[in-house]
């Protein structure tokens, strides 16, 4: 425990020097956030030195082995650094798929080669990751998968069509889920493989959401050659990493049920309180202690969680539930953020709603229930750990 | 009375739905909003819309319009809430039609009603001030003089305010509200367009020592609520039949996609998960077109708690159709997400819809007071 404080005194001292003013305190808009990569942009040249200085310290990353350019932490010490960057209101140095989704799969599936030289750039965010899952006929049925890898030996030649990949246009490297045997039964003739966008062969068209942002994109492999070295876990065993790096993504995913300000204020500043010191709405003021209760609750339940997977106690359906009801919370929380905003928070271009930024918000919210596996996806995964049905 | 339209009615149902669709589809809206057209709404349409007897719905045959009632002025919103067209609708031949039909002078209504019916004025009502709708909660100031008033005080979510040919401003006077007609020109009156999420018009009003003659006021000085009241009502009812369109359309939508869309080597319409839900949601949706055609009729009867009936109408569509949008966007997944499929549009419009003249929650505090609790 005394070496819990010291982490902690000296986490708060470093944090204070370290962290610039520009860092802290809520980002504007999701375009604010800093995901590196080779074409990476910043705000402020802080947010560059920001997510340096984290990174030199293995801190984008914090429980990644060191040796990999991680930081080392143990739960009690990375629930401490978090807590003191909330204190401080610090932005998130990085955001990355590579540490939300593929750097947990290559530590559990990579070869030591692989882990050398991939995860430390994850770390130091000089290569951004995008995930090539879905395609036109395969979304909640991923592994229906179609695109195909022809063997040619020491390389593959990649063709097919992915789709709803976000940010591949601006992605260096692709995590990609390949059919490498077309003859085997659906799960067991798929690959997990590893490419650079650049590679020829590859494009990428974006497309519009309904927020007014392109988030996501059609991606094509038209004749693209791929080095077998760069096949993660077994060949047609790819089902394998793919369903242990979704189960970090929903737990990512499920996280954002735990996010922003709390709703009352947020209610506060649009509404008002009465005399009587109530906000205005009364119908709106239960709503929100609801939400207010339930996220209490869920964050609760995100922790416990942490505590059985240490205690090696978890359930396989606990990532489904977290991811499930976490986005579902965030729903509702932006529902409610509409509400409380009324009139303003409807405005779509204006410099007093940051052009439109509660409304964009809102409607990024939707995906949350879609994307990484729907609701219904989750729930049937639940109800068949439940029920012991087959496939669970 | 019965809770089926009438043969006059179902006619009009086909003539409106059957314009709107033919000439206003959604399209059209996408493509007032990519023009980032000044407008925000096509003049030739809304001409046209004139023409066939819609923008003056409730207008009297004197001034030029179809003298129908509340049912017909619903009928019409259901198809622009299905269609999702931009138009003056309810800002000018719903909202200020009502108030000038109910309260204004003679001069005032021959000067303005016949144009409304005709689709060639535009007048908008400038009532809400904060950003939740609270009629009765009102600081923008009348004050007397010279030979009127002078008005200060800052409005927001007027529709169509930035294409205005007048304004129909609520402000307090002495003792208690009243209306005035305000020409949008007068010196001290400012307009911002305020571009709304669902590619619909909205604008802030300020009003800065703005001079009216006394002949601006609309019906009798301190009177202003009462004489609101009226087209609150039909306003809200008719907001109710435009999410009902609205919700109904993203369901049918819906619907359409369970039928074609194929994962798992199934129709997803075969799974029971969404089976259950889109039978629950044509329950719901059920309720809420009976609910509106309920008030709708109660207001053209004039019944007693008539405007009890349209919170009912205006909360149960409101809510309905936020279902309806949501699980459009869910089950239809990623696609849901895209701008080039509808879903979003209804979405988008379906939020407006609910803020506009009190929210469910509104509606219900409403109820519960009314009800003594
Ligand atoms: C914002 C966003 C970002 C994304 N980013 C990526 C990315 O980076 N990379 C990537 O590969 N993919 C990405 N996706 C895709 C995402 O994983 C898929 O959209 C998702 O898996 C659903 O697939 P689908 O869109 O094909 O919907 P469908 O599978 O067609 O589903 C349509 C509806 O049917 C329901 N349904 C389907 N099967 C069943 C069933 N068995 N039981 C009950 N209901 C069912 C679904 O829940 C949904 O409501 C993203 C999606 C979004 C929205």
């Amino acid at each position: 425990m005394a070496d819990l404080e010291t982490f902690r005194a000296e986490t708060r001292a470093w944090l204070e020097a370290n962290c610039p003013a520009e860092c802290r305190g809520p980002l504007d808009n999701d375009e604010d956030r800093v995901w590196g990569g080779r074409q990476a942009t910043f705000k402020t040249p802080a947010h560059k030195r920001w997510m340096d200085v984290m990174a030199a310290r293995g801190w984008t990353a914090p429980q990644w082995p060191t040796e990999y350019g991680g930081g080392g932490l143990d739960r009690e010490e990375a629930k401490i650094l978090a807590s003191e960057m909330r204190r401080i209101d610090a932005q998130m140095p990085l955001s990355s798929f590579g540490i939300w989704m593929l750097g947990p799969a290559l530590l559990q599936f990579g070869t030591e080669e692989q882990k050398k030289r991939f995860l430390p750039e994850i770390v130091r965010g000089e290569i951004r990751w995008c995930q090539g899952y879905s395609e036109p006929g395969a979304g909640s049925d991923l592994a229906a998968v179609q695109t195909r890898a022809e063997d040619r030996g020491d390389h593959w030649i990649i063709n097919g069509q992915k789709i709803w990949t976000s940010y591949a246009d601006k992605a260096d490297w692709i995590f990609c889920l390949i059919r490498t045997d077309p003859e085997a039964p659906k799960h067991l003739g798929i690959s997990f493989v590893l490419f650079d966008m650049a590679t020829p062969g590859v494009t990428t068209k974006p497309i519009e959401l309904i927020s007014g942002k392109s988030a996501f994109c059609e991606t094509f492999f038209d004749d693209v050659r791929v080095e077998k070295e760069n096949l993660v876990g077994t060949l047609n065993r790819g089902w394998d990493v793919a369903k242990a790096l979704l189960a970090h993504e929903r737990t990512m995913i499920g996280a954002v049920g735990d996010m922003g300000r709390p709703m009352s204020q947020v209610a506060v500043d649009s509404i008002g309180l009465d005399d009587a010191g109530r906000l205005y709405e009364p119908m709106l003021r239960a709503k929100i202690a609801e939400l207010e209760i339930d996220a209490a609750a869920f964050r609760l339940s995100m922790e416990r969680v942490g505590d059985q997977v240490k205690a090696k106690q978890v359930s396989p359906a606990i990532a489904s539930m977290l991811k499930y009801y976490g986005s579902e919370l965030n729903k509702r929380r932006h529902e409610l953020a509409m509400s409380a905003g009324g009139s303003d928070a409807l405005e779509w271009e204006s410099e007093r709603s940051n052009h439109g930024t509660p409304a964009r918000d809102w409607l990024r919210t939707k995906a949350n229930s879609i994307e990484g596996g729907t609701s219904e996806v989750q729930l049937n995964i639940i109800a068949k750990h439940l029920l012991q049905l087959p496939g669970a | 009375m019965p809770l089926i339209l009438t043969e006059e009615q179902t006619m009009l149902k086909e003539a409106a739905d059957g314009f709107l669709s033919e000439n206003a589809p959604i399209s059209a809206l996408r493509k007032l909003r990519d023009s980032r057209d000044a407008d925000g709404l096509s003049r030739d349409l809304w001409k046209a819309f004139g023409e066939m007897g819609f923008a003056g719905v409730i207008i009297p045959e004197e001034h030029g319009g179809s003298g129908l009632g509340a049912v017909e002025a619903g009928i019409v919103a259901e198809g622009l809430g299905r269609t999702l067209t931009p138009s003056p609708y309810f800002g000018s031949s719903i909202l200020a039609a009502r108030v000038l039909i109910d309260a204004a002078s003679a001069e005032q209504q021959a000067a303005w009603l016949p144009k409304i019916a005709a689709g060639d004025a535009i007048v908008s009502l400038a009532l809400d001030e904060g950003p939740k709708h609270q009629p009765n909660r009102i600081a923008t100031t009348a004050e007397r003089s010279g030979n009127g008033f002078k008005l200060n005080g800052a409005k927001g979510f007027v529709l169509d305010g930035h294409i205005a040919d007048a304004l129909i401003v609520a402000a307090k006077t002495d003792g208690g509200v009243t209306l005035f007609l305000v020409d949008p020109k007068t010196s001290g009156v400012e307009i911002e367009r305020t571009v709304m999420v669902d590619a619909h018009n909205a604008a802030r009003v300020t009003l800065t020592d703005v001079q009216v003659d006394a002949d601006a006021v609309i019906g009798d000085v301190d009177a202003g609520e009462a004489a609101l009241e009226g087209a609150l009502n039909l306003g809200r009812a008719c907001a109710a039949a435009c999410l009902t369109g609205a919700g109904d359309q993203a369901f049918a939508t819906t619907v359409e996609y369970l039928k074609t869309r194929k994962q798992f080597g199934k129709l997803i319409g075969e799974f029971q998960a969404l089976q259950h839900r889109a039978a629950h949601l044509f329950t719901e949706l059920e309720l809420a077109k009976a609910a509106t055609l309920g008030a709708l009729q109660r207001l053209d009867a004039g019944a007693p708690k008539a405007d009890l009936a349209v919170s009912v109408a205006k909360a149960k569509a409101g809510r309905v159709a936020e279902l309806a949008v949501q699980e459009a966007v869910q089950m239809h997944g990623g696609v849901g997400m895209t701008d080039e499929f509808d879903v979003g549009l209804y979405m988008k419009r379906v939020r407006v819809l609910n803020e506009l003249l009190g929210d469910a929650g509104f509606h219900a505090e409403k109820l519960a007071r009314a009800g003594g609790y």
